[in-house]
């Protein structure tokens, strides 16, 4: 029979001390091993930035990236982005703060409306085009599948992208 | 999401030590996280500890070097494989496997062992209000009286009936390849037609892996029916879903008749699916429409569908129709 104690390990495991660097900047977090990498960003890290849309990696709307990769980060574990390198997108503008290309496309292009999934629609489409999968409207529509957008602004975010992937070409 | 501990060994070797030391705490090994993490929240899985692979450098490299087999590191991210130019050039069954699943974010994440094991995505399995003989043996099955649609019409049993969910090993399955695993008994070698099981009645036994082996290495032996194969994944949308029927095809000819075919099925089966009888029909003939048709009959002739599930005989004889027809026109350029 389980003891209280063990129900409460269950529960409630012993913390982990955890660095993260998020945007350049280092984070020493005390954190439970179950926090997400979403979590902490969010809860612990005070970045808002990347949503929690589904929570169970189909949406894309907490989408970083670690590493210079894009990741859903609702299904990565915050002990495992430890001496990784997290951007989200809080930390893509520029030094002077002007907006990176593919914010300022995202304007030019009405591409989003309620905008809930924007901030994951960008750190995606911003590897989109580092990968190389930019090439085409259906690349693009290929690979940017893992992001979904209820408002159904697909169409925006698609010339969107061609336009900043037209002019890194 | 239960409580866990969380341990990241330095080697495969350490790795097995400490599966076997947190033996008796439900200790799971952990890499990419896609399916776990998933699952966990779900508390459909529930490991007391986790044995974090990430760091082990030398099972992420893979080298298609060899002349003899292509061999991947069971950590290689799925996406790095799918985009890799020898690949996609002579094993294009292969990358189509991995880039047609998921999304870009998760095959970044997912390693190509952990993709070879992710667990099925039958819903009641997911939804632990249901009973499902695989997630708790000896409940029942939901799916046989239930809601169908999405499920396995081959290798089933009264027991269950989810399908295999995965790609990657659709293809693997296709091209002969094996695992290789290391745990505390030593290292072995598994046919990949071997490594998942059919239900049976014993749903919730899905590999023939031991809980504390590990999957180092997977290779793919050097056939001349790589050029000539191809994966082709039916769904409900055009990207990011499950197959609802697939089929990898790879074929290789002598004097326009076929000298060597072979034809594996996802979406429909229990496991990866080999149509063997519908590959022996097609060698010696010329490949045309009709002796496709006969192939893609042979290759559905043992389903056993639900109606709901019934679609599924017609799409996948037709999915396995044109992939054959893709995988000759590669063959032949």
């Amino acid at each position: 029979m389980a003891t209280l104690p063990d129900l409460l390990t269950k529960t409630a495991p012993p913390t982990v001390a955890v660095e993260l660097e998020v945007n350049g900047s280092r984070h020493r977090l005390d954190l439970d091993p179950r926090a997400t990498l979403l979590d902490a960003l969010r809860e612990q890290i005070g970045l808002h930035g990347a949503k929690k849309g589904c929570d169970h990696g189909q949406c894309g709307a907490c989408t970083v990236h670690i590493d210079g990769r894009r990741v859903v980060s609702c299904l990565s574990l915050a002990v495992q982005a430890q001496g990784k390198r997290i951007t989200t997108i809080e930390g893509i503008a520029g030094a002077d703060s002007r907006l990176h290309p593919m914010q300022q496309a995202f304007l030019d292009h009405d591409a989003y409306q309620c905008g809930y999934c924007t901030p994951g629609q960008i750190m995606s489409a911003i590897a989109c085009v580092q990968e190389g999968h930019a090439g085409s409207a259906d690349e693009i529509r290929e690979y940017m599948s893992g992001n979904l957008c209820r408002c159904g602004a697909y169409v925006g975010i698609v010339a969107a992208i061609q336009s900043v992937a037209g002019k890194e070409a | 999401m239960r409580g866990f501990t969380y341990a990241r060994p330095a080697s495969a070797g350490e790795a097995v030590e400490m599966m076997t030391r947190a033996a008796g705490r439900s200790p799971r090994f952990f890499a990419g996280g896609t399916t776990l993490v998933d699952l966990m929240k779900l508390e459909v899985e529930v490991p007391g500890h986790l044995i974090d692979l990430t760091g082990l450098s030398d099972l992420a490299e893979y080298d298609v070097s060899s002349p003899k087999e292509l061999v991947f590191g069971s950590l290689a991210r799925m996406s790095d494989v799918a985009d890799d130019r020898f690949v996609q050039a002579h094993y294009p069954a292969l990358s189509e496997s991995l880039w047609k699943a998921a999304s870009q974010q998760l095959r970044n994440m997912a390693t190509l062992g952990g993709n070879l094991l992710q667990r099925t995505r039958c819903a009641y399995f997911r939804d632990s209000q249901y009973p499902c003989n695989k997630r708790e043996p000896g409940s029942g099955c939901s799916a046989i009286e239930g809601v169908s649609r999405g499920h396995a019409i081959l290798g089933t049993s009264d027991h269950c009936i989810a399908v295999y969910p995965g790609d990657f090993a659709v293809a693997l399955a296709a091209f002969d390849a094996v695992v290789d695993t290391t745990g505390p008994k030593g290292a072995r070698s598994i046919p990949l037609l071997d490594l998942h099981l059919e239900p049976g009645t014993t749903p919730h036994a899905e590999t023939s892996l031991a809980s504390d082996e590990l999957i180092t290495r997977i290779r793919v032996p050097v056939t001349g029916a790589g050029k000539g194969s191809t994966y082709q994944k039916i769904r409900d949308r055009e990207s990011y879903a499950f197959a609802l029927t697939s089929a990898a095809v790879a074929l290789d000819f002598a004097d326009d008749r076929v000298k060597e075919a072979r034809i594996a099925l996802g979406g429909v089966a229990t496991k990866p699916w080999r149509a063997w009888s519908a590959e022996q029909s097609l060698v010696g003939q010329p490949l045309t429409e009709p002796t496709a048709r006969r192939a893609g009959e042979l290759a559905f002739a043992g389903a056993r569908t639900a109606p709901q599930s019934a679609f599924k005989v017609p799409l996948g004889i037709q999915t396995v129709v044109d992939s054959l027809m893709i995988a000759q026109q590669r063959a032949l350029a």
